[in-house]
């Protein structure tokens, strides 16, 4: 068997904070392939810092550890910030929540795509505008000219939402983390969106990484998907079989949402097991 | 029949040169519980703002409870109808106990026997009186969506208003906070304006919708018929067809506005 494209074994990421120490991630491992991998889970269940884990970006204090964290058969945990910056951007990418907070707001949205072409390609600035505006269209924005010249500010949550997409598959990497990337979509974009990212995952053979709370997306979107409460995967199953998970947490989960072919009536509330916490 | 306690006729509402409702009418009966359903920018939002007068300026007809909004002071208004906002860490006042921001909406007011009152609204959501005197910041997320709705229910109003209550909550609190809001209504015989993005909740809590699109309602229906996928509209169909998960095939039906 190839070996797989990301292996992450008994992954910890710790917080020393001044009154006590969080325990966040707990021991998570996995190992993908080029494929969709969901991370389903809510606020608090250490989804996004697991995430953040792979590709450092885990913000003083905390602390990250782990018994393996190999990128293509590259050691994360051995490279120095140089190595670190050679693979973040090039290989591994990620696509934040809210382009609104991840955008330069005092540069063209041409030119920070340009930038991330240039940083990891030798390339002059007239082949960087070209590849930006192939991109750009790529994402099915319209009028790839005009919107070369605009500011943060002046793109829609959609269109930003897809111009950070481009700027992350610009420099074609090979495994694409993306950390909610369509909860402050409207429902009808976030479908334009997903697309977009399934056509180019599918295309390039990335793997992906899609970071949600939603449940119901994940088991649509993904091919695989890992279930996160308290810092810990507490279930593995393919995205189609979602709906036949079972462990409780999952299980209600998919209960306490609300469906909208359902008859109106209470909803079962989630009951939680302290026992979901201990060792497993 | 008796009147209804929501009625909107022709409502328009401009900031500036734009249109943020668009000719809007609907009524809700006393006792029902209406969905209003859109994506930014719709006017949903706007459109609970005229209802609970925070917004003035505006034209056509409104009436709440019978009462005519052009004429009622926002005052009044509060007793009637009162509004819960989406994001209870964003509406809770971060050095004010939840005693003080339940007591002050009762001193406002005048209430007799203010004491009773906040222990009485805050059992009725859920919460025991050990919540009484603590910070927002020592409550979940959920807890402080029950205390944003307690200090819209010590006024009693008769008439709740409720704009995206369980967005910014994760599923299994936002299951919590819509059996609660079930609960009430049964007990109290509220009626429930829902203003949300999430057609579901609307499936789970209301009996009837209405979709808006820029500023338009594009469609009234039953709920009924939102849980048999049955509408008349194009627009409404694409919104069911998003919320029930990702379809490639779907997606490319939908163009794209950019």
């Amino acid at each position: 068997m190839s070996r797989p494209l990301l292996a992450v074994e008994d992954l910890h990421v710790r917080f020393a904070l001044p009154t006590r120490n969080v325990h966040a991630v707990r021991g998570v491992g996995f190992s993908m392939g080029r494929e969709k991998l969901g991370i389903v889970g809510e606020s608090g269940s250490g989804k996004s810092l697991t995430g953040r884990a792979i590709i450092g970006q885990v913000a003083k204090p905390g602390v990250v550890a782990a018994s393996r964290l190999e990128f293509d058969g590259i050691d994360l945990r051995s490279l120095d910030k140089a190595g670190r910056r050679a693979l973040t951007g090039r290989r591994i990418g990620m696509i934040m929540q809210d382009p609104k907070f991840s955008l330069n707001p005092v540069m063209t949205v041409g030119e920070q795509i340009a930038e991330a072409y240039r940083v990891h390609n030798r390339a002059g600035a007239a082949e960087a505008k070209k590849r930006t505006l192939e991109m750009l269209a790529a994402v099915r924005i319209r009028e790839p000219e005009r919107v070369w010249g605009l500011y943060p500010h002046e793109v829609s949550g959609g269109m930003g939402q897809r111009v950070m997409i481009a700027m992350m598959l610009i420099p074609e990497p090979d495994l694409l983390i993306a950390d909610e990337p369509t909860s402050a979509l409207d429902v009808t974009v976030q479908t334009q969106v997903l697309a977009i990212i399934d056509d180019l995952v599918t295309q390039r053979g990335m793997g992906l990484i899609f970071i949600s709370h939603d449940l119901n997306l994940v088991a649509s979107f993904c091919d695989r998907v890992l279930v996160m409460y308290g810092g810990r995967i507490v279930e593995t199953c393919r995205a189609s079989e979602l709906d036949r998970a079972q462990h409780p947490y999952t299980r209600g989960l998919l209960a306490a949402l609300p469906r909208i072919d359902a008859p109106p009536g209470d909803l079962p509330v989630l009951r939680r097991d302290p026992a979901w916490l201990g060792e497993l | 029949m008796s009147a209804p306690a929501i009625a909107v006729r022709d409502l328009n509402v401009r900031f500036g040169t734009s249109v943020a409702v668009d000719n809007a009418s609907f009524s809700v009966a006393g006792g029902e519980s209406f969905g209003l359903v859109g994506e930014s920018g719709s006017g949903k939002t706007t459109v609970l703002r005229v209802l609970s007068g925070l917004l003035r300026d505006w034209q056509g007809e409104a009436q709440v409870a019978g009462h005519d909004l052009r004429q009622e002071r926002p005052r009044g208004l509060a007793r009637i109808a009162q509004l819960v906002f989406q994001d209870p860490y964003a509406s809770l006042h971060p050095l004010h106990t939840v005693d003080r921001v339940l007591g002050e909406a009762a001193a406002i007011h005048s209430l007799d026997r203010p004491n009773q009152r906040i222990d009485d609204v805050l059992r009725a959501v859920g919460l025991g009186p050990e919540f009484r005197f603590r910070f927002p910041h020592q409550l979940s997320g959920g807890q402080r969506q029950r205390v944003a709705i307690a200090r819209a229910l010590i006024l009693e109003p008769t008439i709740l208003l409720l704009d995206e209550p369980t967005s910014a909550l994760d599923v299994s609190v936002q299951a919590e906070i819509l059996n609660l809001l079930r609960r009430l209504r049964a007990e109290r015989g509220l009626t429930l304006l829902l203003v949300t993005h999430n057609l579901a909740v609307v499936a789970n809590l209301c009996e009837r919708l209405a979709v808006m699109r820029r500023g338009r309602i594009v469609e009234t229906m039953d709920a009924a018929r939102l849980r048999q996928a049955e509408s008349e509209q194009a627009y409404t169909r694409q919104l069911i067809a998003a919320s029930r998960g990702y379809d490639r095939a779907n997606a490319a039906e939908i163009a794209f506005d950019a």
